[in-house]
């Protein structure tokens, strides 16, 4: 089967500052792929370089078979359709709505009469279970929490098969967090999701990710499952996962 | 795989037996939905009491937008009176459904009485005339408090922040000096000419001199200047302040106990109110200047001339009064600028709205202002 996510020998640079020096790692359908490393080892810019918001020096990537380094306007636009992002700050549009932000992909490229629309969106705020009443707020009244909720609805909401998360529960609690976890599996579950996520969260990992690349010194340390990832011997692994909090958490499983 | 799969498609049959069939096709995807939409939304609406069956097998791929639209025109259906049958499901089609179908609502119909819609313009306006006066309280509480900060710090003067004010005077006054310049000089240039092609009329040239130190200096130098630093520094005042109420630096300067009134506003302040009377007299410069040389070279008014009779009608009242304006109109400017800052709420686009709100009610409440003035020093005989 062919990966969803192919990326091969990556180089990126700013300015002197190289970030990535050949990272390579694969992406297969279905399964939720964790992107870990400490702050500054490149994680959300390569999470931006696969979204097409910025573009590596050297190297491929290739995203459901295109190969982003050579990608016509067309192709972009059509792949752009194929996913959606939830931003770490969520980065709804605060002058609009939470229905509204969630309906405004739909009402650019589905061309639907509105009753539909209005009913897509509101299965949409369902789904990630927020209440009916949210839909009429505008992000400035949301808690974080939902904040969160509402733009993963927006990045649902031309039900791509593929959907990337910029550290999707940063800044919740625990219990908010095991939730959205919770809400994750249970979409992918539905909707047949591929997920890339990046996180640092050991909790998300332990219970959600399938799989996983550790980044650090600019390279890829570790890729595999969870397992398969602590056997390595690299410190930064020992730090992560056998430190204080990892170890921790490691004694109560998934 | 890109363009063929995305073609949705459904037909509405008559079987033999006179039973409906309708037969749904292709990707039911959310790119291509608009194709059955049409279709559907003719065909249903005259289907009533029917039995029908709807054959769902060859649909290739559906996503939870085609299950919202499938089930929206099945509930229509079926409360329209008919039995509708749906075969040949798959099961991961049946799966999606039962999922989806947890999280579609029965939409809460609101519907607005037809008597609102007419009283509409009426509850528009006692909106906004309730807006008005919140609006209205609002500053004025502002004001207080901008008071009430000023008069515990003059108790207590080495609190000020010396500084901050010296910092605003650069930036408010010294570095509005080259766009007032420009301004004070053409309006001087214009105030000449268009007196220039009446007074020529009835030989009178001289009396230019006359009206442009008069005006000049009593009118146009203390508005035009107020107007350019209400346009300036009275926007930034409200950018400034709006972002870091929305970056909660606001919230942060009160926990640690920095008034923001006395960080914040008084400099800005009193900053515009010493800036502004001195930069009126320096428009006053220009614009005569700007007037001199169109006298000289348009009238044959030459510079010591002009500077004779300048000596002579230019009484020096009408300075002071335009300069004795400034304060009064660096107030409202400096004052309408924070206040509208300080409203800014945490959303971006409430910066852009409020710092154009600040500007016009600026602009206003100058000229508002400056009308006052006037009437009241007619009056007084002034």
């Amino acid at each position: 089967m062919n990966p969803v996510i192919l990326v091969s020998d990556v180089v990126t640079r700013f300015g002197d500052n190289l970030v990535h020096d050949g990272i390579s790692l694969k992406v297969q359908k279905g399964e939720i792929y964790g992107l870990l490393g400490g702050s500054g080892s490149g994680k959300s810019t390569l999470l931006r370089e696969m979204i097409l918001l910025q573009r590596p020096q050297a190297g491929e990537i290739s995203v459901l078979g295109h190969d982003l380094m050579s990608l016509g306007r067309k192709e972009a636009a059509w792949l752009q359709r194929q996913w959606g992002v939830l931003f770490q700050a969520g980065a709804l549009y605060s002058s609009l709505t939470v229905a509204e932000n969630i309906g405004i992909k739909l009402k650019e490229y589905a061309h639907l009469p509105n009753n539909i629309l209005g009913e897509i969106v509101r299965m949409k705020i369902h789904m990630v279970g927020l209440p009916d009443y949210a839909a009429e707020l505008y992000p400035a009244q949301l808690s974080g929490g939902m904040i969160k909720r509402a733009s993963l609805a927006r990045a649902l909401a031309m039900d791509p098969g593929l959907l990337f998360l910029d550290e999707p529960t940063s800044g919740l609690d625990p219990i908010g967090a095991e939730a959205f976890d919770k809400l994750i599996l249970e979409l992918r579950e539905m909707l047949d999701l591929t997920v890339v996520m990046v996180t640092h969260d050991l909790d998300s990992i332990w219970t959600i990710v399938d799989r996983l690349a550790v980044l650090g010194d600019r390279k890829v340390i570790a890729e595999g499952n969870l397992e398969e990832v602590m056997r390595q011997p690299h410190p930064i692994i020992e730090q992560f996962f056998h430190g204080e909090r990892g170890r921790i958490r490691s004694q109560h499983g998934k | 795989m890109k363009t063929l799969d995305h073609q949705a498609d459904v037909r509405f049959l008559q079987d033999e037996e006179g039973e409906l069939l309708v037969v749904s096709s292709g990707s039911w995807r959310v790119a291509a939905l608009k194709m059955v939409v049409p279709i559907l939304e003719r065909q249903t609406r005259n289907i009533r009491n029917q039995s029908l069956r709807w054959d769902v097998s060859r649909i290739s791929s559906i996503d939870s937008a085609g299950i919202v639209l499938f089930k929206h025109y099945l509930d229509q259906l079926q409360a329209q009176g008919c039995k509708v049958e749906v075969v040949g499901a798959s099961p991961a089609q049946q799966k999606l459904y039962r999922m989806v179908a947890s999280s579609i609502l029965t939409p809460p119909e609101t519907r607005r009485s037809p008597r609102s819609r007419l009283l509409q313009p009426f509850n528009r306006l006692g909106e906004l005339a309730m807006a008005f006066l919140r609006d209205i309280n609002a500053f004025l509480c502002f004001v207080g408090e901008n008071l009430v900060v000023l008069i515990l710090l003059l108790l207590q003067p080495w609190k000020f922040r010396y500084r901050a004010i010296v910092r605003n005077i650069q930036d408010a006054g010294v570095g509005a000096l080259p766009i007032v310049t420009l301004t004070s000089f053409l309006i001087g240039v214009v105030i000449a000419y268009q007196g220039a092609v009446q007074l020529q009329k009835f030989g009178a040239n001289i009396f230019v001199v006359d009206m442009i130190a008069i005006s000049v200096t009593r009118e146009l130098a203390p508005l035009i200047t107020a107007i350019v630093v209400a346009g300036r520094t009275g926007s930034s005042y409200t950018a400034q302040i709006g972002v870091m109420k929305i970056t909660q630096e606001i919230d942060a300067m009160r926990i640690m106990g920095f008034e923001p009134h006395r960080f914040l506003v008084l400099p800005r302040v009193i900053a515009v109110m010493i800036a502004l009377p001195l930069m009126i007299f320096f428009a006053d410069v220009i614009g005569i200047l700007g007037g001199m040389l169109v006298a000289s070279l348009h009238l044959n008014i030459s510079f010591t001339e002009f500077i004779h009779r300048l000596q002579n009608v230019l009484e020096m009242k009408h300075v002071w009064i335009g300069i004795a304006k400034g304060p009064f109109f660096a107030w409202l400017i400096a004052m309408s600028g924070c206040f509208r800052g300080f409203q800014v709420s945490r959303n971006t686009e409430s910066i852009g709205r409020y710092t154009t709100i600040s500007v016009v009610n600026a602009i206003f409440l100058v000229i508002a202002c400056d009308a006052l003035f006037s009437v009241l020093l007619t009056e007084l005989g002034i």
